[in-house]
């Protein structure tokens, strides 16, 4: 596999959300609008990648015996440093995150590419693979995120779209509209791929 | 050919009994209480009624053609659950939340899980919950009836549950309605969804299915029951605060849930023991959600709940096999 292959497999093939359902909790409790899952998405892909850079440098000396508190420890360093930096510069975004920043640190999706990827392969790779992986994780929040939006709040990024006359439909932008949203997606994909 | 020996496995007699048959027993014993909300809130609630029943067949028709599943509109199911909808619906409900509605009830309450048979929750009951939670405001704006012929036009009501809940908040007392005018709350005479008003005319369907045999009266009766045991504890401790059992029986949509949407066959137990304890957990949750719930209506969120345990329930009552004896642990 080359290194464009390693980046645009976590676009779509592998795409952790539509494809491996990694990663579901914050997926479907922080995507109540297209911007908080963007924002979502983007620090994630930071942490994943970042974590991927420094297990692939360190993968040759962290005992195979201690290594998943080893990536733990690595993740839990980038996580704090998203925390802090959001909490500096988008204290907005910062606040409607909320515990899913720091909740960052136990998402499987980092830890499963810690393991599975960057523990085995070399920097560059890794690096690839972190982006293409967190770069299509915000991709699937964004999309959830926009259509929970619309249905939910009638805009997209704030946007309003459909004027006064619209009754957003609450359900939407409440954890029952995560699920009924993902599933659905999910279903439309299947069913596209199937053809 | 006529002469062949046809070897078939039990069972062998079969009762005649088809789901089209069931459907249509269910939507007669229905009409006593659909013309009583039509009587009492014309028009507006026609037209939910319309819509809902006929935007049910339409989306059913519509999945089952994009799914390639065997056509099943004919079987009642669909129109069944419309009408079900729109009896839990307020009468000014719009246009578009009736056809809403249809649509959440049989796409997404029904047909995603495999159509008629493996939905784990009754659809009609999904399309309101989603509804009420989606668009609170209209969903909870009742009109007083307006018998037809009285030349009044539609007047904003709260519903007798909506109006003692309000009253217990503010001031901690139950209002004068909790303990008068229970002759009109029998007959339908209050605000209401179009089908929860008139006790009389639902009484009279859920009897003429007891009496068909559609339904058991196990469910209904341990429901109704525990609701009144229930209420009647609290009324016994404080009557000032917490409204008679009476109350509690005949406003709200505690007998249309009892008799027409807790006996679902599909998403409730399937034998008497456990339809016992299915309507014991619809009464407890009913009348705890009424009193200290944050809406003042709570039997469709009970029955809802309880089809969730429904699988646990009809493991923990799988009948003993004939001639299994008991194992030691």
């Amino acid at each position: 596999m080359n290194l464009i292959q390693e980046f645009s497999k976590g676009i779509w093939k592998e795409n952790a959300v539509f494809k491996l359902l990694l990663g579901m909790c914050p997926v479907l409790a922080v995507t109540t609008s297209a911007e908080n899952g963007l924002g979502m998405g983007l620090a994630t892909t930071f942490v994943l990648v970042c974590s991927n850079i420094v297990v692939a440098l360190l993968r040759k000396l962290i005992p195979s015996k201690v290594r998943i508190p080893a990536f733990i420890i690595v993740i839990a360093t980038f996580v704090t440093v998203v925390q802090l930096s959001m909490e500096a510069w988008v204290y907005g975004l910062y606040q409607a995150l909320g515990i899913f920043i720091p909740l960052i640190v136990v998402n499987c999706l980092i830890l499963g590419r810690a393991e599975a990827f960057a523990s085995k392969n070399p920097v560059l790779r890794s690096v690839f693979d972190g982006l293409g992986m967190g770069l299509g994780f915000t991709l699937a929040l964004f999309i959830l995120g926009s259509v929970r939006e619309i249905f939910g709040s009638g805009a997209i990024l704030g946007f309003n779209l459909f004027g006064t006359g619209y009754q957003p439909m609450l359900l939407m932008i409440l954890p029952p509209g995560a699920f009924i949203t993902l599933g659905l997606l999910l279903a439309a994909m299947n069913k596209y791929e199937a053809r | 050919m006529d002469n062949q020996l046809y070897l078939s496995s039990s069972p062998h007699i079969h009762s005649g009994e088809t789901t089209d048959k069931v459907m249509r027993l269910v939507i007669y014993a229905l009409l006593p209480a659909t013309l009583v909300s039509i009587y009492f809130f014309g028009l507006p609630a026609l037209g939910v009624l319309l819509i809902c029943t006929l935007g049910c067949v339409a989306f059913e028709a519509l999945s089952c053609n994009l799914m390639k599943r065997e056509q099943t509109i004919a079987d009642g199911s669909a129109a069944l659950t419309g009408i079900l909808l729109a009896l839990n619906l307020p009468p000014s409900s719009p246009w578009w939340i009736s056809l809403l509605g249809a649509a959440i009830a049989i796409l997404i309450g029904k047909q995603v899980y495999g159509g008629l048979g493996y939905n784990p929750f009754n659809p009609a009951l999904v399309a309101r919950v989603v509804l009420l939670i989606s668009f609170p405001v209209q969903m909870t704006t009742w009109t007083a009836p307006a018998p037809l012929g009285s030349g009044v036009d539609a007047v904003t009501a709260a519903t007798p549950l909506g109006e003692i809940k309000t009253a217990v908040m503010l001031t901690g007392k139950l209002p004068e309605l909790a303990t008068s005018g229970f002759g009109d709350y029998f007959l339908g005479n209050m605000a209401g969804s179009l089908g929860e008003v008139s006790a009389l005319a639902l009484l009279l369907g859920g009897l003429f299915l007891l009496y068909k045999k559609i339904i058991s009266w196990h469910t209904p009766l341990s429901f109704i029951g525990t609701v009144i045991v229930v209420s009647g504890i609290f009324w016994l401790v404080d009557p000032a605060k917490y409204p008679n059992p009476l109350f509690h029986l005949i406003t709200g949509g505690l007998i249309l849930g009892a008799f027409f949407m807790a006996t679902d066959m599909v998403s409730s137990p399937v034998t008497y023991k456990g339809m016992l304890i299915f309507g014991f957990g619809c009464g407890l949750l009913t009348v705890l959600i009424r009193l200290f719930g944050g809406y003042p209506e709570g039997v469709s969120f009970a029955i809802l709940l309880m089809n969730a345990a429904t699988p646990l329930i009809d493991r923990y009552c799988r009948p003993k096999i004939y001639g299994q004896v008991e194992q030691k642990a």
